[in-house]
């Protein structure tokens, strides 16, 4: 069993201008294609080779960890934008996130702080808590939620190679970015699974 | 800090104070980006102008403007005995001073070709070099495998450990300085210092990078470390 680079879920000018199609040109086709070529390359041979990417990922560390980590953060990615994103949360999701912090704005304010924040390279996440609350959650590198009791509902990738093209080091204008392409659908998909 | 670099604008050297000034005993921080040896333009085509400018002006700037608010903030819960408030602005300080101290070294590391950048080290360096790692060659294939590998940001360096009174390769995560040992040399693998050129090329970008490394500079560094006790 090999693992494939998934489909993007729209063409690679669909968020477009806010992430552009170069970015996605170089992080889907370069970045993301590379963690899933070394990952078949690491797990040929091995006992990892029949394993799902979840079981990789919460049973390994290293290169190993590293390159599965990622191929599932940026399939996630991914997902959690759309061209038909951006906008207030909708539905049970905005219904949580007022519970928790009193209001959209004020989720947004922390989320946009914890992502700008994060120092090096990693992933900002809304995730939903083993006892039912919403939480913001920041991981460095490779780090992914699915190894905890966490659930993540949506990430934002804050590795340099996410914005650098649209808009180098100004990593704040790329959370705002992030914003009007947020994939709310996605997010109450994984809120209710 | 005192970062002391030779800089060869023309034909004559010149031995400039790197020093961030810092205002002792006032309560505003006042760290300030050291002068560059060189002009933006002058490591091309090995670094692009537009990363040089971008990574002077805008990423080491931030780590010198960051640094000195929490300095600030720092020194404020110093006064008020507020000790966990000084441990919870650690992170920031080690973060932002550490990329200041970094880039700093960084680009007194680096030179254009036309003034010894890439001009292979001689004197004891070059022993040392060549009696640990078996040639210039072997050491920079060494080096390059272990930075190339560090996951997401980091620094590669060439340190010198002063109790073993040997060079080591040693490998940072994010901007967390090099403290055990006498940092040296140091490549910036944060994505960066090579994007708008290499993209995902990480090793691309390092293996051309030697070009433009100043190792006189490192050599320097490396009899100023051979001299502390």
């Amino acid at each position: 069993m090999s693992f494939v680079l998934p489909e993007l879920p729209y063409p690679k000018d669909g968020l477009a201008p806010h992430i552009s199609e170069e970015t996605l040109d170089f992080h889907y086709g370069a970045h993301h294609k590379t963690y899933v070529t070394n990952l078949n390359n690491l797990v040929k041979g091995t006992e990892n080779e029949h394993k799902t990417i979840e079981e990789i990922i919460k049973t390994t560390t290293g290169p190993v960890f590293n390159n599965a980590a990622q191929c599932w953060n940026h399939t996630f990615y991914w997902h959690s934008l759309s061209p038909n994103g951006g906008g207030d949360a909708d539905g049970a999701l905005r219904d949580a996130i007022i519970k928790n912090w009193g209001s959209f704005e004020s989720f947004k304010a922390e989320f946009s702080k914890a992502a700008t924040g994060q120092f090096g390279s990693g992933w900002a996440w809304l995730v939903l808590k083993k006892d039912g609350t919403l939480a913001i959650t920041t991981t460095s590198n490779a780090a992914t939620p699915i190894t905890t009791d966490d659930k993540p509902l949506l990430t934002c990738d804050v590795w340099e190679h996410a914005y650098y093209i649209d808009y180098r080091n100004a990593r704040a204008k790329y959370i705002d970015a992030f914003w009007e392409v947020v994939n709310w659908k996605f997010a109450n998909e994984n809120l209710a699974k | 800090m005192n970062f002391v670099g030779r800089i060869n604008k023309s034909s004559a050297g010149q031995l400039m104070n790197m020093v961030g000034k810092r205002s002792f005993g006032s309560v505003s921080n006042s760290y300030t980006l050291p002068p560059l040896p060189y002009d933006f333009g002058a490591l091309e085509p090995v670094i692009s102008g537009d990363i040089m400018k971008l990574h002077y002006e805008k990423h080491h700037q931030a780590y010198v403007n960051n640094l000195n608010i929490a300095l600030d903030k720092y020194a404020a819960c110093e006064a008020a005995k507020n000790i966990a408030g000084c441990i919870a602005l650690q992170p920031a300080i080690k973060f932002n001073g550490g990329g200041h101290v970094n880039h700093s070294i960084f680009w007194t590391n680096l030179a254009p070709k036309n003034a010894k950048g890439g001009v292979a080290p001689t004197g004891p360096l070059a022993d040392a070099i060549n009696q640990q790692y078996g040639s210039l060659e072997k050491f920079i294939e060494k080096f390059n495998t272990k930075t190339a590998a560090i996951q997401g940001s980091g620094w590669g360096w060439l340190g010198y450990c002063n109790e073993s009174k040997r060079l080591l390769i040693h490998t940072c995560a994010n901007q967390d300085p090099l403290t055990d040992f006498t940092p040296l040399l140091g490549i910036d693998v944060w994505e960066h210092a090579y994007y708008l050129q290499s993209k995902n090329a990480r090793p691309e970008y390092l293996k051309n990078i030697w070009q433009v490394v100043n190792w006189s500079n490192v050599a320097e560094r490396y009899d100023q470390a051979r001299k502390k006790l």
